[in-house]
């Protein structure tokens, strides 16, 4: 098996709920995935449907209670959540970090841009003060914030939104990590920033061989980044596929709804003004449907979708779809 | 005559400093706009943030005071309404936000809220009141029985149907749309598009669409502005605008606009640098520092919004 | 089915808030407490038939006893009878003082924050120049002017909690006028007074009900140091304040005198204060689980 073959996340049957005043909330009910070296792996889905709360599993960054987290986390071989306080922060920030998607709030408004990245590295790679302030140069520099010996001593509010995002990517990369969680990582930007943004991240994937798992609810950005897409609903994972097969071959019903209601350039033309919509709501955390999770809204429904919940049916490598009408 | 023509709209933000709060400058959000809309007519705007499209929606409407120019809303300048005047003017001419959880009070329920113009405009019974909501209610795809309900036990896409009917209450013949679906999940963006569209055919309604997300606004609009630090830099039928971009500041919006296609892998054009800040925009073209195409005229002289014919409209030197 | 499930989440608000404080052990003792004290006022004549102010010189200062549970004071009145029929008057200076600080303070914060420019200015320095005094000292200064005595205590303390209504209004309308709901209303075409009344004011209630207990907690304060100080409420009517004052006299032969009324002046003040610390983390929003 080469290098590039093994994997480097594997999520096995993954189940985080939440203890809140009006009962239990299965945020992630039994989500397995794998994330191998130097791919981006796309995880899609609509708000609520558990990828952002799947990232903040596998590092850790919830508040257990009112959180529990139950499966198999594996990083490298190591299982994330058999470490002690100690040796998930050893993790964090340094192997695996993590990008948000508001990054005023992210940034700590009261330290200089340099000294937050700096604090990463000498927290983690054991450099001095004076080193790790020139790495810290050196990283703002590779995310292309100009002027970078300048901007080191800025404040984060003196940062434009973009200049911002490319601060945290350098935060995020600062300790050379083998995976990066990027949860919307581009949705507060304009279109314009955007494009730098997603440039930028190609870029620095191919010079550093990092994996990216690319959380977001945009297609376009899936479509444009991902080699590999997972889409989730209501917890759990409703499709994997590669991602031109996923676009052109969408097995799911929900995923054929999803690609059908988000307007194209150009399809008004083809498909007339009437998007194709998934009728009814996202479902609330504590209201979710038994049998089959999506059978309220989903067109092709049977009655064996209200009764029994579907199992995944793997139809190929990297490819498996949680539906009666695939199985 | 155009159901709505600006002329020339200005709104300048001062800037104040100090104890004494001295004005030290003005932030020019919205720096001479003109543009008309028709009868059933959509006309898209679309920019990105800063670029002053929420505050040419609010100043429209005169939810935000304009520095000047002239607004005609079925031939009457609505700049010059004053009190009774402005607030019946108001029945026409609506408005629907962005944000569904904070543009419903909390306070109120769903019939209060979606009432509220009834009472301001008509005189009528408490049943007739009643019928007119449940009407209203069962138009924007909600059931008449949620009407005790109150916005918190309702999800986003339902909060923007509860706008969408609160603004309909009127009949009106024109809606600002700022932003409606952007803060929606993607299958409920398709929903309420699909509705706007539907009422709009039903009730020959007329939008201005303002939004950041290109394809969005392609797909519901008749018409495009694009704006740029305050200005309209191009202006054209949709199909002209998308299919043929002449300002370079539009051309290099639609490269960045990611395709979900993953066969369609294009070339993006990568601007420079962030959007300027408009208390000190660049002199000459508000696009110059950025643009891929600059000359040397461009720093000096600002290039006007002419037209090109067919009324594509662009406010460029090159051209 | 459709129906009951309806009727639960309308209840949700006041359930969610409802659980929040009764996990507040601190907020339930003060609740506990001012429902005693509420009940104690109201049936005063049933738990101390007959008058609490006539005096027995025959059993003047006498020590807690099973006859006078409390004791007695100088003139040989039993201090429990006259704690009893002392909430009355508190809880009653208590109403009447945050009558006069909402009906006068709550309408001029929501002219003030709503409209701005020159009223609020004007208002506003009139409420800084009421700030600058400590509130009781402002009381003190309307006593002098007004005179002493049950209903003018009311008024002065009431005056002086005033600045403190509009104060808090005032802050709380300029972050509510900012909603966009707010804008909306004004886009449907809704009039000032009725944007303030329907919009504004029920969003600024929580603040408002908040500062209602923890000012009770003041007036019950303020009035009992008026009393202390002889301008307040005047004997014979029973004042815990006016009884600690004479009570101080025999501090040292009859200390039980002064320390009955001081003892229902704290828990009084106490339990106002633990319930509206409790109300406003229960309905504050943000304080979830």
């Amino acid at each position: 098996m080469k290098e590039q073959d093994k994997p480097l996340l594997t999520i096995e049957g993954l189940h985080t709920c939440f203890h809140t005043l009006d009962g239990i909330v299965n945020a992630v009910d039994g989500v397995d995935m794998v994330v191998y070296r130097g791919e981006t792996l796309g995880l899609v889905g609509e708000s609520g449907c558990g990828k952002s709360v799947t990232a903040l599993s596998v590092l850790r960054l919830l508040a257990c209670p009112p959180a529990e987290i139950q499966g198999a986390i594996h990083f490298q071989g190591v299982d994330l959540l058999g470490l002690d306080r100690e040796g998930i922060r050893r993790i964090r920030g340094n192997a695996i970090s993590m990008i948000f998607q508001e990054p005023m709030t992210s940034l700590n408004p009261v330290l200089t841009i340099g000294e937050q990245i700096a604090e990463s590295v000498r927290l983690h790679q054991n450099l001095s003060g004076k080193e790790a302030w020139r790495w810290a140069e050196t990283m703002l520099e590779m995310v292309q914030i100009p002027g970078p010996k300048q901007r080191a001593k800025d404040y984060p509010h003196k940062l434009s939104g973009g200049m911002r995002q490319r601060a945290m990517i350098a935060m995020a990369l600062s300790c050379n990590p083998q995976l990066i969680f990027a949860d919307e990582p581009t949705t507060a930007l304009d279109v314009t920033i955007q494009a730098q943004i997603l440039n930028l991240m190609q870029d620095l994937k191919q010079e550093f061989h990092t994996s990216i798992v690319l959380i977001t609810h945009d297609l376009g950005v899936i479509a444009e980044m991902a080699s590999r897409v997972i889409v989730m609903y209501a917890g759990q994972v409703v499709e994997e596929a590669p991602v031109r097969e996923l676009f052109k071959n969408p097995r799911h019903p929900y995923t054929q709804g999803l690609l059908g209601s988000v307007p194209v350039i150009g399809k008004k033309a083809k498909m007339g003004r009437r998007l194709q919509e998934i009728p009814g709501v996202v479902p609330g955390p504590l209201e979710t449907p038994g049998g089959c999770r999506f059978h309220p809204r989903c067109p092709k429904v049977a009655d064996l979708c209200r009764r029994e919940a579907p199992l995944e049916t793997v139809l190929g490598e990297h490819r498996r779809v949680r539906c009666w009408l695939a199985a | 005559m155009s159901l709505l023509e600006v002329q020339d709209l200005k709104k300048y933000f001062p800037v104040k400093k100090g104890i004494l709060s001295r004005t030290i400058g003005e932030v020019r959000a919205v720096d001479g706009i003109s543009f008309t809309l028709e009868r059933g007519e959509t006309l898209g705007v679309v920019g990105e943030s800063g670029c002053g499209k929420t505050t040419m929606g609010r100043s429209i409407l005169r939810l935000i005071e304009p520095t000047s120019g002239q607004v005609f809303f079925n031939g009457r300048d609505i700049l010059r309404l004053r009190g009774e005047e402005l607030r019946k003017m108001r029945a026409s001419f609506q408005i629907i936000f962005q944000d569904p959880f904070s543009s419903l009070d909390p306070r109120m329920s769903v019939g209060q809220i979606i009432s509220e113009p009834l009472r301001n405009h008509l005189s009528g019974s408490r049943s007739e009141i009643k019928d007119r909501v449940a009407h209203l209610l069962n138009r924007v795809g909600l059931h008449p029985s949620q009407m005790g309900r109150y916005p918190h036990e309702f999800s986003g896409g339902q909060r923007q149907r509860i706008g969408i009917a609160r603004a309909l209450a009127l009949n009106p013949l024109a809606i600002v749309c700022d932003e409606p679906v952007s803060a929606l999940d993607v299958s409920i963006q398709a929903q309420v598009i699909n509705l706007l569209v539907e009422l709009q055919e039903e009730m020959n309604l007329s939008y201005i669409f303002i939004a950041h997300d290109l394809s969005v606004v392609e797909h519901i609009s008749d018409r495009v502005a694009v704006m740029y630090l305050g200005r309209i830099v191009e202006l054209a039928s949709d199909q002209a605008l998308y299919e043929n971009p002449v300002h370079p500041y539009t051309q290099a919006l639609l490269s960045a606009v990611p395709v979900p296609d993953p066969d369609m892998r294009k070339k993006r054009i990568i601007l420079e640098g962030d959007v300027p800040s408009p208390i000190h925009p660049p002199t000459g073209c508000a696009f110059h520092p950025r643009c891929p195409a600059r000359r040397n005229r461009c720093s000096r002289e600002r290039p006007e919004l002419l037209d090109l014919g067919n009324g594509h409209f662009v406010a460029c030197h090159e051209k | 089915m459709t129906e009951e499930k309806e009727h639960r989440e309308y209840a949700g608000q006041f359930r969610r808030s409802w659980a929040k404080l009764k996990r507040n052990k601190a907020a339930l003792f003060g609740g506990a407490l001012l429902l005693l004290y509420l009940f104690t006022a109201l049936f005063a004549p049933v738990l101390y038939p007959g008058s609490p102010s006539a005096p027995n010189l025959m059993i003047s200062l006498e020590k807690p006893s099973r006859d006078h549970f409390l004791g007695t004071d100088e003139l040989g009145r039993t201090i429990m009878g006259r704690i009893i029929w002392g909430s009355r008057v508190s809880l009653l200076i208590a109403l009447g003082v945050i009558s006069v600080g909402l009906v006068l303070g709550v309408p001029l914060g929501l002219i003030s924050g709503y409209y701005g420019g020159k009223i609020d200015f004007a208002i506003q320095r009139v409420t800084d120049m009421m700030l600058a005094f400590p509130g009781f000292l402002l009381a003190l200064a309307l006593v002098a002017v007004l005179g002493v005595g049950l209903k003018n205590t009311v008024i002065s303390i009431g005056i002086s909690m005033i600045p403190i209504y509009i104060r808090l209004v005032r802050g709380c309308v300029l972050s509510v006028k900012e909603q966009v709901y707010v804008e909306a209303a004004r886009a449907v075409g809704s009039k000032d007074f009725r944007i303030i009344v329907r919009h504004i004011l029920p969003n600024v209630m929580v603040p408002i009900t908040v500062q209602t207990s923890l000012g009770m907690g003041t007036a019950i304060l303020f009035a009992a140091g008026l009393g202390f100080l002889g301008l307040g409420v005047q004997p014979p009517n029973p004042e815990w304040g006016a009884m600690l004052g004479s009570g101080r006299a025999y501090l040292f032969n009859a200390p039980h005198v002064a320390t009955f009324p001081g003892v229902a002046i704290f828990l009084a003040v106490l339990s106002f204060n633990l319930l509206g610390d409790g109300l406003r983390d229960a309905l504050d929003p943000r304080f979830r689980i």
